[in-house]
């Protein structure tokens, strides 16, 4: 409906991802006991980076490929 | 219970969530121009969308909290509400029932009811739906303000009101394309937002086999065969072995038939979500593109209440142990926030907290525009006023939103006053939920069910249901909204005891359906068919065209599509039976 949802998801995992891999970075690493000692935020918010470029990615090779072939119903 | 404390990172994460979603909606108005655009997104979603959204609108957080108590309570058997008690019906509705609903250009499931029945018949269906739905908004609503409270120390009221307002904002602006684009997100944050737990609490509890062996313990403990947790079919021979209580008929005849039958093939919730996708492909393909992350996703909602309870048997190097209430059951509802609270550091525990709350207010979402469509079409235009323009039907429906939030929210503080409401609720929703599917079942595939047949067939059913549980009771109710208040009304009469609430609930939908099946046959063949067969067109089996599939590559093709799900969900069977 004229508005590809992949690239409100990507740009937000892509935010949040960023939010947690800095706050990964620069936490204390004592509050990662609980975790069982990993730093959950900066690997699973690596995750979300990534996440987030497949989402993006997919959305511009939607876009790209749409031009090419005459939408019919011209939105 | 303990509170958990969030960091400003958390509440960043929350912001950050709450802008998109107003955002999205924002975005979307301006593509909102027709009601058919407000309703039903103008016919334009693509498949995987509306197949996720599918899903998602059925998956509230209700859901994902109850599945985590329930996964501690049962273990692994639990899985069925998402196998046996949702593919086969996600199939059926997909490869069999869709192309009569969109074939039929009807823009809701009362609608369709109308095309191929009566006007009686829809307004049964409309109302009751439309009245079960706005209910369960307000529940949904109250649910998440009591859960933040406990947890959070938030407000009751002001959480309330901030959700309740910003379902509102997305919803008025951008209609079911808006709700759909964000269940869409909620669905990519609970599994993005879960997906860490799984792995740290299997971490914990020594991987897989050390959640097998703690489980061993917890059943021979309780009196159950040691596989009783782990295992979903083996211990489904009698009610005794195992703690669900049900024996494997009850459960698939009551569960896998007629209860996921009557909510999958009939709900207009999800039905919904189908009906707003692109093309008859795309319509027929959603819930079968569901169905494959609803066959996963035990491992995201189920796995960690089994972790819990393994870890209450014989905690792991963290400590994590599920806590005992005041009558010493254990407290399984608190099992995802616990855990929540107990293995994420700040940060991660913002997005689980989102994840958390999208859920409850995208669940919201569905029944509102469930609620809305069903108003403004099936009952104002329908009774109230059939010859406005356009505009003024989607004029009609953004008020309608905001009616239907207002509603929802004094149903949430109705529900705060009343305990059993809740059970209430579902208890009607069950009786009116059960005979839908003879209804669309006879309705679609006999070309000689009448209106009458259908209208009194429901009316038997939902009969059915209430005297099935006012004749029954499960073993331990403590209230006579658990049934049995038959027998309290009438001194001797006979009261049947069930070995639990499900055994019961099982029985009382097949009650139903068999009522109403029975009784739509019958009086249909009493009755003159009302309708002709250039009407029924479209509508019923024998009066439709089989459908060709240009389409060569597999996974457009519903019927191949279907297959590949119904294989992953007979592998996923065996290996956990």
């Amino acid at each position: 409906m004229g508005l590809d949802i992949r690239v409100p998801i990507g740009i937000m995992f892509a935010i949040i991802g960023a939010m947690l891999v800095i706050f990964g970075a620069v936490s204390d690493p004592a509050i990662y006991a609980r975790s069982l000692g990993l730093n959950l935020n900066l690997w699973w918010g690596a995750a979300l980076l990534v996440f987030a470029a497949v989402m993006l990615g997919l959305a511009r090779r939607a876009g790209a490929g749409r031009k090419p072939s005459a939408d019919a119903s011209g939105r | 219970m303990s509170s958990m404390t969030l960091a400003p990172i958390d509440y960043a994460i929350l912001i950050v969530y709450f802008g998109f979603v107003l955002g999205i909606g924002y975005m979307l108005k301006r593509h909102v121009r027709t009601s058919a655009d407000f309703f039903i997104s103008g016919r334009s979603i693509p498949a995987w969308v509306a197949g996720l959204a599918f899903l998602s609108a059925n998956l509230g957080a209700q859901e994902v909290v109850g599945m985590a108590a329930s996964g501690a309570k049962y273990g692994i058997a639990t899985a069925h509400f998402y196998w046996v008690g949702a593919i086969p019906a996600m199939i059926f509705v997909g490869v069999f029932m869709m192309p009569f609903y969109y074939g039929s250009r009807a823009r809701s499931v009362p609608e369709y009811l109308k095309l191929r029945f009566d006007e009686k018949t829809r307004g049964f269906n409309a109302i009751s739906f439309a009245a079960m739905t706005v209910f369960s908004s307000g529940i949904s609503l109250y649910a998440m303000g009591r859960l933040l409270e406990l947890l959070l120390g938030w407000d009751f009221n002001f959480s309330i009101l901030v959700s309740a307002l910003i379902v509102l904002a997305y919803i008025f602006l951008g209609g079911l394309t808006s709700a759909i684009y964000n269940e869409v997100l909620q669905f990519f944050l609970i599994v993005l937002g879960f997906t860490p737990l799984v792995y740290i609490g299997l971490r914990d509890a020594g991987g897989w086999d050390g959640v097998v062996s703690r489980l061993a313990v917890t059943a021979t403990q309780r009196g159950y065969p040691e596989g009783a947790w782990t295992h979903a079919w083996a211990y489904l021979g009698s009610p005794s072995s195992n703690p669900m209580g049900v024996e494997w008929f009850g459960l698939a005849m009551g569960l896998g038939f007629v209860l996921s039958f009557g909510y999958w093939c009939t709900d207009f919730l999800v039905v919904q979500r189908a009906m707003a996708a692109d093309s008859m492909s795309a319509a027929r393909r959603t819930p079968l593109i569901a169905a494959v992350p609803k066959m996963l996703f035990p491992v995201l909602v189920i796995v960690p209440g089994m972790i819990a309870m393994g870890l209450t048997s014989q905690p792991g190097e963290s400590g994590f142990t599920l806590p005992m209430r005041a009558d010493g059951t254990l407290d399984y509802d608190m099992t995802i926030p616990l855990m929540l609270g107990h293995y994420f550091p700040s940060g991660m525990l913002g997005l689980g907290l989102t994840a958390l709350m999208a859920s409850f207010m995208s669940g919201m979402a569905g029944n509102v525009t469930a609620f809305n469509t069903v108003w403004t079409y099936d009952i104002y235009q329908s009774y109230l006023k059939p010859q406005a323009s356009d505009r003024h039907y989607l004029l009609m429906g953004r008020w309608t939103t905001v009616v239907g939030i207002l509603i929802s929210v004094a149903a949430a503080y109705v529900a705060s006053m009343f305990n059993n409401i809740m059970d209430l609720l579902q208890l009607v929703f069950a009786f009116v939920n059960a005979p839908l599917f003879a209804t669309f079942l006879l309705g679609m595939f006999w070309r000689r069910a009448t209106g009458h047949g259908a209208f009194f067939g429901l009316v038997a059913g939902t009969l059915g249901a209430a005297l099935h549980h006012g004749l029954t009771v499960p073993i331990h109710a403590a209230t006579l909204v658990k049934g049995g208040w038959i027998a309290y009304l009438l001194n001797g009469a006979p009261q049947h005891v069930y070995p639990s609430e499900m055994a019961q609930n099982f029985w009382t939908a097949i009650y139903a359906w068999t009522a109403c099946f029975v009784v739509t046959i019958l009086v249909s063949l009493a009755t003159r068919q009302a309708k002709s067969d250039q009407e029924l067109t479209g509508l019923v089996s024998s009066l439709t065209p089989r459908l060709a599939n240009e389409d060569l590559v597999w996974y457009h093709r519903p019927e191949r599509l279907a297959m590949v799900v119904l294989a992953g969900l007979v592998l996923l069977n065996i290996i956990f039976w």
